[in-house]
């Protein structure tokens, strides 16, 4: 995959240079290129090599945590995108397994935040499912408030409790 | 709706050391009842011989129910009521007398003979042999201060009740049960996943908790003779909040199984399942009335956490909690009429108790990371889950608000506290 990535980053240093050769001082700015992945000048042979989109840290499936406002278990908007593509990814790779672990911050009885964590998780699911996952390769189970990442009573701590975990186990 | 909040506090504070190894570390009791029994306890004549002074747990049951004052007896040692000068005893301002004698009989048993004295009265209210093998001397002690507050107060005791919790040791978490006052502990189950909701059953003989240790909640009944356990339900997802009917016939538990958390019922040995819920949101914590003919369960049915009330048979749930915030964890009184709860309101957690009758809810304490909360069996106290010094503790406060105590564990996290019944 890093090959795949600077083979792209030459490509964009080459196409810069080409179309403007005399600012050579610009040339060592062009740093955040590698953002720019959306032209994908067509690298068909190269994802060939074994190449797993799930061990990139650059890609959308590298985010494995959906977040939540208080006592809320739809996911939301901004983490759709994330668990579409983790969906994609399931319904090309059968062979993958992943964890859906639902977790609640502190305010609620830890049997109700049980419950919360597990209507999380399954909402995470039924996404997954609706974007070309199967049923067999997901499982969704809750720990309610009782693994949390974070044990100060604050907001700071609470939102960063309130989540799904995306864990592939195969 | 009006909110009463007791403030019982009288600025009193006691702290009891624990003597045993292995113990609650501490308790701290803050708060007096309205109208505090002075009472005299003699050092039992003997009881300076035995590993574990009986004297000691007597007057520290007492002490911590809050429903009496200690007259200091020293100086004065009588063990027989013919020792008995009851004008010492007046003049100290004692109203109530004990005085005994504790001896190995024989057959290595440990027996105290003792007697409970009215001073104003000059007569004897009660008088028993209470025996126990060597290593329960502390059950005597407890049987005793029983009898005592029983005779005094005109209520059962629950000194020789039990207690269960949760104790969290970073990721390391046991299931302990322990005498009322915290001693006595005993590990039933320890390891690295989270446990929750332990229940204790009608006749005090098995609990049925929750276990990650498969990595998904499972629910358990174990025997606490045995140390045997069953699978009660393990179905996809959680499975949780075991609840035992009252007749110990049948146990309410919460899947996830169809769906949603629902509430459905089951046998002790895990056959006959069926639903009983079917609402579509969070139903869970369910607890059968004394009479076994109700559920209470938490619901967010109504777009967020509050307690129904439906019949175990099945049929309309009603709603019994209204206004700002959220309720979790409802417990019936023993006698049915109330049921005790954790309120969330104003990002506090508060313990509450409101009458069937009244429908109005009554705040027990002052606040903060209360929750959990189970009644005594006589209903005089409420044990729950709290937080002081930044640990988890238990605690219990008296069921008119006046009385409070601390119970500090050795170390960790003490958690999910449920009261057992009547020995």
């Amino acid at each position: 995959m890093k090959k795949l990535i600077i083979s792209i980053v030459l490509v964009n240093l080459l196409a810069a240079c080409a179309s403007e050769p005399k600012k050579e001082e610009a040339a060592p700015a062009p740093a955040p290129a590698p953002k720019v992945e959306a032209p994908k000048p067509a690298p068909a042979p190269a994802p060939k090599a074994e190449v797993d989109p799930l061990n990139d840290p650059a890609s959308i499936l590298a985010n494995r945590s959906t977040y939540y406002p208080f006592d809320v278990s739809v996911v939301q908007d901004e983490d759709k995108p994330m668990v579409q593509a983790h969906a994609k990814y399931l319904s090309e790779h059968a062979n993958r397994k992943v964890r859906l672990e639902g977790n609640c911050d502190e305010r609620g009885s830890n049997e109700y935040n049980l419950g919360l964590g597990q209507r999380r998780a399954d909402g995470v699911n039924k996404m997954l499912e609706v974007g070309g996952a199967k049923a067999d390769q997901l499982e969704s189970v809750s720990y309610g408030e009782e693994k949390p990442r974070c044990t100060d009573h604050n907001e700071a701590c609470w939102k960063q409790n309130r989540r799904t975990d995306l864990n592939y186990t195969r | 709706m009006v909110l009463r909040v007791l403030r019982g506090m009288v600025g009193l504070l006691l702290l009891a050391q624990a003597s045993m190894a292995g113990a609650v570390l501490s308790i701290e009791i803050i708060g007096a009842g309205e109208n505090q029994i002075p009472i005299a306890i003699v050092p039992f004549g003997g009881d300076e011989k035995l590993a574990q002074s009986i004297n000691e747990v007597v007057t520290g049951d007492l002490q911590r129910s809050g429903l009496f004052r200690l007259v200091d007896p020293a100086g004065k040692s009588p063990h027989e009521p013919a020792e008995v000068n009851y004008a010492d005893w007046q003049v100290r301002g004692a109203e109530a007398l004990a005085i005994g004698t504790v001896a190995a009989q024989p057959n290595g048993r440990i027996e105290a003979r003792f007697r409970l004295l009215d001073v104003v009265k000059q007569t004897e209210l009660a008088g028993q042999a209470v025996s126990a093998n060597e290593n329960q001397i502390r059950a005597i002690g407890h049987r005793i201060a029983d009898l005592i507050y029983e005779k005094l107060t005109g209520d059962k005791g629950v000194f020789s009740t039990r207690i269960v919790y949760v104790n969290r040791q970073g990721k390391k978490f046991s299931l302990v049960v322990a005498d009322s006052d915290g001693h006595n502990e005993q590990t039933v189950l320890a390891q690295n996943e989270p446990i929750m909701s332990p229940a204790w059953s009608p006749d005090g003989s098995h609990l049925a908790y929750v276990s990650f240790e498969t990595g998904h909640a499972v629910v358990y009944v174990q025997s606490l003779y045995t140390n045997q356990r069953v699978v009660l339900a393990d179905f996809r997802g959680s499975n949780s909040a075991p609840a035992w009917s009252p007749d110990g016939r049948q146990l309410a538990v919460v899947l996830t199984r169809d769906g949603s958390s629902q509430i459905y019922l089951v046998r002790p040995d895990g056959s006959g399942l069926r639903r009983i819920t079917f609402s579509g949101a969070i139903d869970t914590e369910p607890n059968f009335s004394p009479d076994g003919q109700y559920l209470l369960f938490t619901s967010d049915r109504g777009g967020s956490a509050q307690i129904y009330r439906m019949p175990v048979e099945g049929g309309p749930a009603e709603r019994m909690t209204f206004g700002e915030g959220n309720n979790f964890s409802p417990r019936h009184s023993p006698d049915g009429k109330s049921f005790v709860f954790a309120h969330l309101g104003n990002g506090r957690f508060y313990v509450a108790v409101q009458d069937f009758q009244a429908g109005q809810m009554s705040l027990l304490t002052e606040g903060g990371w209360e929750k959990k909360p189970s009644f005594a069996p006589n209903g005089k106290l409420i044990l729950f889950a709290s937080e002081a010094r930044g640990r988890g503790i238990l605690a219990t406060v008296s069921s008119d608000g006046r009385v409070k105590q601390h119970m500090f564990t050795q170390s960790g996290d003490a958690r999910e506290p449920v009261w057992g019944p009547y020995p």
